[in-house]
């Protein structure tokens, strides 16, 4: 439960309000995590807020996290400048079923910073390309300008063995790609929906609108997959702040499988 | 060569409609193409036709005033362009662009509609193709508005 202190080694601003930050991993045998999985970051005497964790799991120098500033902690957490210690505790949760996946298609949805908990899966599943089918990656976001890790998709757009499709809500005139919600890219594409598990990440009311179009698509409910944002504070499964229904998102989750979820995604009082 | 009876029928539009409806509504096809940076329409025109693209891309536009248009959806191959054909006073709502070389198949609408009127079970069969399409785009522009990668969804 006690935090420990580690520095920030790097910083790269992403977007106009999102930062990465390359952390020390701390810890006496480094920090191995799980894609899919997050840390607890804190700002002393602001508080505490949980950080999906956005680098290769295969690199254990750093621990990477990829923050947007939007309220006290996570503004004070972009703020940070190298060689600057923050409160780390971690990691936590349930994350992307890399094993379960293995011999299956595979489609990645992410939507807006939602590719971040994602990009440990993509890069387990670069670096074990044989484990796995197709892999298609889509991703929407909200304007050409707020596509995030834009050089890297351009990277893995150009490998043959990954189909990458982008998409943005609404575009300019210069925007030469497609334009569109995410979900609606899904009716195109040409898969085969018994053999795909999807790995879906975003805001909630984007991920319900893809769900949707993945069961119409034929896809069987426990094999999509969902990282949920809730409100986790202990992260262990004490506070019962996340709770969602029967689950602690903190200690069942983050990824969980829809048919966990059916039901409980469109309760507002979850 | 495809005659356009083929491949009016063979557009996932149209695909899979008995043959004697097919033969119905060729009667209102013919093949266009449109050029990159060229019109299918503008907006506040007489809806006239609806396309149905082949292949190449379409941009929705939206004109906004003392600034450049905003595009928020583009279309492709097997899509269709323009649902105003069918919704009176059947004016278009918003501009549509090529941006690629478009190659499509225009739907007199005049005469589809009369077509559709003439006899319900065409009618009924066009409005089931077109209601899907009607649904996925509102649900499309429910998130749009929504505006779901604005603003975080949970406090801190």
């Amino acid at each position: 439960m006690v935090p420990e202190p580690v520095r920030v080694l790097r910083k790269q601003q992403e977007l106009e309000t999102t930062w990465t930050l390359e952390l020390e991993p701390g810890g006496a045998g480094g920090r191995p995590f799980l894609p899919g999985q997050f840390n607890m970051l804190y700002i002393f005497g602001v508080g505490e807020v949980p950080i999906s964790l956005s680098g290769d799991a295969g690199l254990t120098e750093t621990l990477i996290h990829t923050v947007r500033a939007v309220g006290p902690v996570s503004n004070k957490l972009a703020a940070l400048k190298p060689m600057d210690t923050v409160g780390l505790r971690g990691p936590f949760g349930i994350g992307w079923p890399m094993t379960a996946g293995e011999g299956a298609d595979l489609l990645i949805v992410a939507g807006g910073l939602g590719l971040a908990p994602l990009r440990p899966a993509i890069y387990h599943v670069l670096r074990h390309r044989e484990r796995y089918g197709r892999v298609i990656l889509l991703y929407g976001t909200r304007s050409p300008d707020d596509i995030l890790y834009a050089g890297q998709l351009e990277e893995w757009s150009k490998r043959p063995d990954v189909e990458v499709h982008i998409t943005v809500d609404h575009a300019g005139g210069d925007w030469p790609g497609k334009i569109g919600v995410v979900p609606s890219l899904v009716p195109a594409l040409d898969f085969d929906p018994e053999d795909t598990v999807a790995m879906v990440c975003g805001p909630e009311i984007m991920m319900r609108f893809t769900v949707n179009a993945l069961r119409d698509a034929g896809v069987e409910d426990e094999s999509i997959y969902l990282s949920m944002e809730r409100n986790m504070k202990c992260a262990l499964g004490h506070c019962g702040h996340c709770q969602f229904g029967s689950t602690f998102v903190c200690k069942d989750g983050p990824v969980l499988s829809f048919n966990r979820l059916r039901g409980l995604l469109s309760l507002k009082e979850f | 060569m495809k005659n356009i009876a083929q491949i009016v029928c063979e557009h996932p539009f149209f695909h899979g409609l008995d043959g004697e409806f097919c033969d119905l509504v060729c009667g209102c096809a013919r093949n266009v193409r449109f050029n990159p940076g060229e019109y299918l329409f503008h907006e506040g025109g007489d809806a006239d036709y609806l396309y149905l693209v082949r292949y190449g891309q379409v941009a929705l536009e939206i004109a906004v005033p003392g600034k450049p248009s905003v595009r928020f959806q583009t279309l492709h191959d097997g899509d269709l362009v323009g649902v105003s054909w069918i919704l009176p006073p059947y004016h278009w709502a918003y501009d549509a662009r090529a941006i690629t070389l478009t190659r499509a198949i225009a739907m007199d609408a005049h005469c589809l509609r009369k077509k559709c009127d003439d006899d319900p079970v065409l009618g009924y069969d066009v409005m089931k193709r077109l209601l899907p399409i009607l649904t996925s785009r509102l649900h499309a522009t429910q998130m749009q508005i929504l505006d779901v990668y604005g603003t975080p969804e949970q406090p801190e």
